[in-house]
């Protein structure tokens, strides 16, 4: 009774602390939201109009029409023109053009070469020099991965439309159902993953600083000196919290929801309990972190040590099992790995609650391993 | 539940025997530091005790060991009956400390800042609303409760912070340089506050680098460079003294405090106004025939035999290992 009489003491004056703290409060609205418009718009994994230079020695109305035809696919844009491949080269280096794509001056004799391919047979001849050269030649600059990949992709484009032929329908070797994410819009990965970095930023910041503020403020003597236990003063630390993140998570994906078409399949249950374990892991995470710095810009530092993973490791960014072996081990040690995983499933894959019970007993475990922790690390003393 | 029950059982013992608070051998190092060296403490309940002394000298870490913040490094200390630092838990609901800083939190009220500690210390809300409302009345704080507490002036949080201490009724009450920030008006105010504390049953605690403060102590221990120096009724310390005072006037003071401080039964001069006092060694039985018969007693215009104060004990009993310091330090003290 007078244990629950503490927790509500120190709940109410962090609430009220809260309160006064207009900048943190507006902070809790505003991150979410400026967030999920940021990264809804921007991130997007399917690249488009990468600005490119054009060199084309062949000068030809059939050039041109090449040219055009590559622009079409929008994987491209040229903006700028060159008559040599030095002037080209020089504009990658600049930065100016990502790409330049050069028409040689026999692009005639290279396309009704190629055009004089067997259209039953898929590819010409590997040994046939002269028939397996290429139309025209690509220079990317490949330190981004991700456009020379779109490149890449351009390198089997059908040309039947430039000879005037009617489409060669290519069979695929295999069959592709899209499942879940037909459209294949970034966005539908994004939201859930959002809610686990937004989450994890927010929450351990909060707490991070919890302990170290009543220090540096000068409070801690007096606190220490009343009959509070560490693991009250630990469980009314993060309550509060408890609903911001709730808020947070609300916001995001109520707007992925209604701006992005985020769709929300799986059940509100599973959703709640995953959301919740993952909020108290993250702020139990915070305080044992607070326990251990001894000013807020230490704080700040471990919260973005956590954070940089969070986002990078967790599934967020890339495909966790894409990782190497060593990284996916780490991932494992995050929360927001283990939240981001199991949210995706809940909402993209319509999983239940016992489909993502080993995620979210993993969070539940860490969180109150993270709250004895940090209670533990918690000393009454001064010294 | 019953362990709250036991302890307050103890605690009641505590106050009704004859030490509120009994160390021996209390120390504290801070690395190569020994900022308390060796302190045997007795203080009997129902009283004020004072520790007197400059800044540095060990008073806020004696204080911390005392509510069982800090460890000891050596020594033995019994607090209301329990044993520091093992028994700390169940001493701090008997207890009530103000910190030296203000420790309560500036962006909560008045109001705000009493409820919060009424609930950590386990009011029951109805106590906790009466108990309120009469400190609110008691320490003229009724209108400005809701007022922040940040942006209240010294005397104000001094008066917040002393509730606060009380709030849950403690025993024992430990006030670290109280008075620091406040003017000497309400320094008068703040003490007639605590007397009407002691009356109620308390003991209370003081530190404090005011001499005046420290004349109103019922006991007090002067301390320096965390070794005791003194310990006593001011009366009895001023009696103990082993100093005569005198006080001289003249034409030529700072030369005559020069050439008197020179002089080895000479424990020390300070000029206060238009008049020197002197601090004239014990060995010395006719202080004033023996000064006027000095060379530099030739310009005096007047030589009287007054009552010591307690700056002169404090004069006395710290300065005699380092005669330079004592000048210095002595005008610290009275700062
Ligand atoms: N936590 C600490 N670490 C190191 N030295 C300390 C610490 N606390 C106090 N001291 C040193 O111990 C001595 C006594 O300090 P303190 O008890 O605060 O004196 P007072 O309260 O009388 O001004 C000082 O020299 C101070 O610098
Ligand atoms: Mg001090």
């Amino acid at each position: 009774m007078k244990a629950l009489r503490r927790i509500l003491a120190i709940l109410t004056k962090e609430l009220l602390q809260l309160r006064r703290d207009r900048v943190t409060l507006a902070m809790v609205i505003m991150i979410p939201l400026i967030q999920l418009m940021l990264f809804g718009y921007a991130i997007n994994t399917k690249v488009r109009d990468i600005p490119a230079a054009l060199v084309d020695q062949s000068n030809s109305a059939l050039g041109r029409v090449l040219a055009q035809t590559v622009e079409a696919t929008q994987v491209v844009r040229f903006t700028e023109h060159y008559a040599d491949i030095a002037a080209a080269e020089d504009a990658i280096r600049e930065g100016r053009v990502r790409a330049a794509f050069i028409i040689p001056a026999d692009l005639a004799q290279r396309v009704a070469r190629s055009g004089s391919v067997r259209p039953e047979l898929a590819t010409p001849p590997a040994t046939d020099r002269e028939l397996s050269r290429p139309v025209a030649q690509w220079l990317v600059d490949a330190s981004d991965t991700v456009i020379a990949g779109a490149i890449k992709g351009l390198r089997g484009m059908p040309l039947a439309e430039l000879m005037r032929e009617p489409v060669n329908r290519t069979v695929p070797t295999f069959a592709v159902a899209l499942l879940f994410n037909p459209s294949q819009r970034t966005v539908v990965n994004i939201v859930p993953g959002l809610v686990g970095v937004i989450l994890t930023m927010t929450m351990i910041m909060f707490t991070s600083a919890a302990i170290v503020r009543e220090r540096e403020r000068g409070n801690m003597e007096m606190l220490i000196n009343t009959p509070v236990r560490p693991i009250e003063l630990m469980i009314g630390k993060i309550l509060p919290y408890v609903g911001i993140g709730l808020v947070q998570a609300g916001i995001i994906l109520g707007l992925g929801h209604l701006v992005f078409a985020v769709p929300l399949y799986g059940s509100l249950l599973a959703l709640a309990c995953l959301t919740l374990v993952f909020i108290g892991a993250s702020l139990s995470l915070g305080l044992v972190l607070s326990t251990i710095a001894k000013s807020q810009l230490q704080a700040t530092q471990m919260t973005i040590f956590i954070l940089l993973p969070s986002i990078m490791l967790s599934g967020f960014m890339f495909p966790y099992e894409g990782m190497p072996l060593a990284a996916q081990h780490i991932a494992e040690i995050l929360p927001a790995t283990h939240f981001i995983r199991a949210i995706r499933a809940v909402l993209l894959r319509d999983a239940r609650l016992e489909d993502i019970q080993e995620d979210t007993l993993w969070l539940l475990g860490f969180m109150l391993i993270g709250l004895l922790l940090a209670s533990l690390r918690f000393n009454k003393r001064l010294g | 539940m019953t362990a709250a029950a036991d302890a307050c059982a103890v605690s009641e013992a505590a106050a009704d025997s004859d030490v509120a608070i009994s160390a021996r051998g209390l120390t504290r190092r801070f690395g190569d530091l020994i900022a308390v060296d060796a302190l045997d403490l007795q203080i009997a309940p129902r009283s004020i005790y004072g520790f007197l002394g400059p800044n540095g000298c060990g008073k806020t870490t004696t204080v911390r060991m005392l509510t069982g913040l800090l460890t000891p490094s050596a020594g033995e200390v019994r607090v209301l009956g329990h044993r520091l630092p093992a028994e700390a838990e169940i001493l701090k609901r008997n207890i009530g400390y103000m910190t030296q800083k203000f420790s309560l939190y500036e962006d909560l009220t008045v109001l705000e800042n009493l409820r919060f500690v009424a609930s950590v210390y386990g009011l029951e809300p109805h106590d906790a609303k009466s108990r309120i409302a009469e400190l609110l009345g008691t320490y003229a704080l009724e209108p400005l409760k809701h007022q922040r507490a940040g942006s209240m002036s010294g005397g104000q949080r001094q008066r917040l912070s002393l509730a606060a201490a009380i709030l849950h009724r403690p025993a024992l009450l430990f006030l670290d340089e109280p008075t620091s920030a406040v003017d000497p008006e309400h320094r008068r105010d703040f003490w007639e506050r605590l007397f009407d504390l002691v009356d109620a049953g308390a003991t209370i605690l003081v530190s404090t680098h005011y001499m005046d403060e420290a004349e109103r102590c019922h006991r007090l221990a002067i301390l320096e460079n965390g070794h005791k120096r003194a310990d006593g009724s001011p009366a009895e310390l001023m009696a103990a003294m082993g100093a005569h005072v005198l006080e001289v006037e003249g034409p030529y003071l700072r030369q005559t405090k020069t050439a008197l401080t020179a002089l080895p039964e000479i424990l020390s001069a300070a000029q206060l106004g238009s008049r020197l006092r002197v601090l004239v060694r014990d060995r010395i039985t006719e202080p004033e025939r023996w000064l006027k018969e000095l060379p530099v007693a030739r310009d005096l215009t007047q030589i009287a035999s007054v009552r010591p104060s307690l700056e002169d004990v404090f004069v006395t009993c710290t300065g005699q290992n380092r005669p330079q310091d004592q000048q210095r330090e002595a005008n610290e003290v009275a700062a």
